[in-house]
């Protein structure tokens, strides 16, 4: 699991925080913002800290705040991958 | 409270019920009306090591099918039974709060503890994993006022929202405080309650009340009025209400009306020891003097019907004194569902409005010994068909509460 891919992101939303049902999320959703796919801060919050478990990394409180998209999230998420010591 | 003037009476225009032996108010009605009992040993969990092993279970659904997804890792097993609730309430007085003004509409449910299964689960995650495995919703979804949140957040209703804590008589404390909002200028209420979590945590300090019945014999079990009455089976469940206004119903023009909400009373028991009597009469006496209604005019009583002798025995006696020996017929559908905590007294409120709709008491089931023939009129195993237009919904609480409401058709 060294790369975070947007299958995976996925499929951690729909576990985390479930689908709503007028979005279609295996469409183009890299750049809709998380409050158009119908996710909250909570949402995100719930989503992240799963990511933190199965990728073994640490992400600061902020990324709820800092990411606004599944790019932006994906790539912080990488970041840290990366950065995994 | 209604000694000058004329108080208006919100009318109840919508129902949602969610029991263990129905899922719509439907399939609840022609259960009740058939003597179906939910009353089950438990399967939710392995209830083998307890003393009881019985409950009112709701059977597995799929709430994929019900609720919208994004609510389901957010909520308990009690939460989705009392949206489902909610929404068939609204649906059945074609109400959509979303499209009315935002603080025109509001929700008071009654509650006891909350979301004990998601609570257990996540407190489990918690000791044996680490709290980077407990979810973020925890923060609400244990807690106990979360349906009336959820109720308020799905359907878009920012009025007045609270939930009431008085064990069984809880919900009829939810209604006459809905009540109260509707007389202070909101326009439709959501009210009632739907309560239970069946999880070992839960179940624990359900028995620890010391009021359960420890039978493993489903009809044998929870018998009150009976000779053989042992305790109480407790149950999931409870029934929503669309409750308004009178003239904003008219107004907005509600498809129908079941009944109006006449009177409501309710008091505490004194302390244990004082040998002042318990609090029950009173409430009674509170609730028809308040709907302006004299005992002669109440056409059945829908028990509380704890289960225990003692507490079987006061309400026999309060019931007796109040209409006279064998003064009214009385019934218990609680025997077909158990007790179900904060959501038992609201599904009562619900079966009376049904009995008026449909002209028949339905009937008490497994009571064979009755043991307060000479009290009361007790309405056994089949159903009663007569006229019925004013009924009085007794509920009481473990720790003392007493309430009592009287409803009446809508005319």
């Amino acid at each position: 699991m060294d790369t975070f891919d947007t299958t995976t992101l996925v499929q951690l939303l729909r576990e985390c925080a479930g689908e709503e049902e007028e979005v279609d999320l295996d469409g183009d959703i890299l750049d809709t913002a998380f409050e158009d796919l119908g996710y909250d801060s909570l949402a995100l919050f719930n989503t992240v800290s799963r990511i933190e478990r199965d990728y073994g990394v640490e992400l600061p409180d902020e990324v709820v705040a800092v990411a606004q998209t599944p790019r932006q999230l994906m790539d912080l998420v990488n970041t840290g991958i990366a950065e995994r010591v | 409270m209604t000694a000058t003037g004329v108080q208006t009476r919100p009318v109840i225009t919508g129902i949602g019920i969610v029991a263990p032996n129905g899922m719509s108010t439907d399939d609840y009605w022609s259960a009740v009306l058939r003597g179906d009992s939910g009353i089950r040993r438990i399967t939710r969990f392995d209830p083998s090591s307890y003393p009881a092993a019985i409950a009112g279970e709701i059977p597995e659904y799929d709430p994929a099918g019900l609720l919208p997804n994004r609510l389901l890792p957010q909520t308990d097993r009690m939460t989705r039974l009392a949206l489902i609730a909610a929404q068939e309430a609204l649906r059945d007085a074609d109400a959509d709060p979303a499209e009315m003004p935002p603080f025109a509409c509001g929700v008071v449910t009654s509650a006891s503890a909350g979301g004990f299964e998601f609570g257990q689960k996540e407190l489990q995650a918690l000791w044996s994993q680490g709290g980077k495995f407990v979810s973020a919703y925890q923060s609400f979804a244990w807690f106990y006022p979360v349906n009336t949140g959820q109720i308020s957040i799905r359907h878009g209703m920012r009025g007045p929202g609270s939930a009431i804590v008085a064990e069984g008589a809880g919900g009829l404390d939810a209604i006459a405080k809905a009540r109260r909002h509707l007389r202070a200028g909101t326009s439709l209420m959501v009210t009632g309650g739907v309560d239970g979590s069946l999880s070992p945590w839960s179940w624990l300090c359900i028995l620890r009340s010391g009021r359960i019945s420890t039978s493993s014999d489903p009809h044998s079990a929870f018998v009150p009025f009976d000779r053989r009455a042992r305790g109480a089976v407790v149950g999931e469940g409870g029934a929503l209400f669309v409750m308004e206004d009178p003239d904003r119903a008219a107004e907005r023009g509600a498809a129908h009306r079941y009944g109006e909400v006449l009177g409501y009373g309710t008091t505490f028991d004194p302390r244990p020891g004082t040998g002042r009597p318990p609090g029950l009469r009173r409430a009674v006496e509170l609730a028809l003097a308040e709907a302006r209604t004299e005992p002669s005019d109440i056409d059945v009583v829908f028990a509380d019907a704890a289960g225990s002798p003692e507490l079987d025995l006061v309400e026999a006696e309060t019931i007796a004194s109040v209409f006279g020996p064998r003064g009214v017929p009385v019934t218990a559908t609680k025997t077909l569902t158990g007790r179900l905590l904060a959501g038992g007294a609201p599904l009562d409120v619900a079966t009376a409005l049904l009995s008026m709709r449909d002209g028949v008491i339905p009937a008490t089931v497994h009571v064979d010994s009755p043991a307060y023939e000479d009290l009361l009129d007790l309405v056994r195993d089949v159903p009663r068909e007569q006229r019925v237009s004013t009924a009085l919904v007794l509920a009481r609480g473990e720790g003392g509460y007493n309430s009592a409401l009287v409803v009446r058709k809508a005319t």
